[in-house]
């Protein structure tokens, strides 16, 4: 009999991120710079989740300092973030929204400095909590 | 070491110690001549401006400085490819303060994030000019007495208007200011400042597209230009530019103690027939831009004079 269930196996240490919005964990791949990464990375896409209908999953295997999940929050606060270490679940983290992203989004105005000036960081803030509203920190612009 | 990015950078209180200096200055300007004897300002505008530059130049030798620059991007290493932050470590060597103009937003900001003296921000592109802000509330200061429970009517390109966009979060500090926005439907002031600045604030606020519906309820009008530079096409700014003309008629329907502000160069939108009437305070602005430019530039130096 054929086996048609997939199966990704247990990682010893890094995080599971469950709940992504189906489609969106190549997004988050490349916002965590998982490509730059000697490890071993699991994405599972449209899996079956009887709350979302569909969801994405990535499974990392890495030590859980080496990755910086502030920007996480930015992107979708929905994410569960499973800490795995000894291949258990250790924490769940709740995701907020960070004050300040770095080097992740850009900056659309084209008339900010960041359009020229060359090693310029690319910083927002968070401006406004409740509508999570960023703007740049140049040029205030919103980022949308 | 302080900077002046945005008009908020002062408190209500450190400001009204900035406008009181100023207006010591104009009472007593003997007092300050060799107040920055020794000094030296740097004026780096990387974009066209005569007024501002020159104010600032004016400003620091009339306190007794000396001052160096450039007028344009051209005329700098910029025109090498320099960066904002390389430009302003060398300068920084030369001078003791400095004031940049640049037509990118938040370019100034680069600049004291690299700077070992203090920065003025001199303009950067449609989004801030505290200068002008500092130089608008001395001139409201000194034409009314007062700076609270005043309506204040913005007319012309409140979109792209750098002075209206700092001028409006200045004023929402003081208490019982209303406002007239007057702009045509293509030029409103952005999302940005009417959600996070005027909302937020619970600013009572009306807009409105004909000036002579705003004339009578108005303490103070002040006039914008609407720039041909921020505009990508030339076809808007043709349409846009003569929008708004105040001249005697529409003076007629304003109030006696109503007062003309404009941060100048005006092109069309006031007639050179408004400028004998006595409300007219613009060309009394560029005076108080002076004074108050002294003030500044003795604050953040942290220079006093007994």
């Amino acid at each position: 009999m054929v086996n048609h269930t997939l199966n990704v196996g247990r990682i010893s240490e890094g995080f599971v991120l469950d709940h992504i919005q189906a489609g969106k964990s190549m997004e988050i791949y490349k916002y965590l710079h998982l490509d730059k990464l000697d490890c071993c990375v699991a994405i599972i896409k449209n899996a079956k989740s009887s709350k979302m209908g569909k969801k994405d999953i990535l499974k990392i295997e890495c030590p859980i300092d080496i990755i910086n999940l502030d920007i996480l929050g930015f992107i979708d606060h929905n994410i569960t973030v499973n800490i795995i270490q000894d291949e258990e679940v250790v924490e769940k983290k709740r995701l907020t929204l960070p004050k300040k992203i770095k080097n992740v989004i850009r900056c659309k105005n084209p008339r900010c400095i960041t359009s020229i000036e060359q090693g310029l960081d690319q910083i927002f803030v968070l401006t406004d909590e409740k509508n999570e509203t960023y703007r740049c920190k140049y040029c205030e612009e919103k980022y949308s | 070491m302080r900077h002046l990015m945005s008009p908020l950078d002062f408190s209500v209180e450190e400001l009204d110690k900035l406008l009181n200096l100023a207006q010591d200055i104009e009472a007593n300007p003997a007092k300050y001549t060799h107040a920055c004897d020794g000094k030296k300002l740097a004026t780096l505008f990387y974009e066209p401006s005569t007024r501002t530059r020159l104010s600032h130049e004016a400003a620091m030798l009339n306190l007794g400085g000396s001052v160096m620059g450039f007028s344009s991007a051209d005329s700098s290493s910029a025109a090498k490819g320099e960066s904002v932050s390389d430009t302003i470590r060398t300068v920084s060597c030369y001078a003791d303060i400095c004031a940049m103009r640049h037509p990118k937003e938040g370019a100034p900001m680069v600049a004291c994030q690299h700077s070992s003296i203090p920065v003025i921000n001199a303009g950067d592109g449609g989004h801030q000019h505290p200068t002008q802000t500092l130089t608008d509330l001395l001139t409201i200061l000194n034409v009314k007495g007062r700076m609270n429970n005043m309506t204040i009517g913005l007319c012309g390109d409140l979109k792209f208007g750098r002075t209206v966009h700092s001028l409006i979060h200045a004023l929402v500090r003081y208490e019982g200011i209303r406002f007239l926005l007057i702009s045509p439907e293509e030029l409103r002031l952005p999302d940005y400042i009417r959600n996070d600045v005027l909302k937020k604030n619970n600013i009572p606020y009306e807009e409105v597209v004909r000036l002579e519906d705003a004339m009578p309820k108005l303490d103070i009008l002040y006039m914008t230009r609407v720039q041909k530079e921020r505009f990508f096409n030339e076809e808007d700014y043709v349409r846009m530019k003569d929008f708004y003309i105040l001249d005697k008629q529409k003076m007629k329907l304003a109030p006696k103690d109503m007062y003309v502000l404009h941060p100048l160069p005006r092109v069309n939108e006031i007639s050179v027939e408004v400028d004998d009437d006595p409300r007219a305070a613009y060309f009394k602005q560029v005076q108080y831009g002076v004074y108050v430019r002294m003030a500044l530039i003795l604050t953040l130096l942290d220079i006093h004079v007994d």
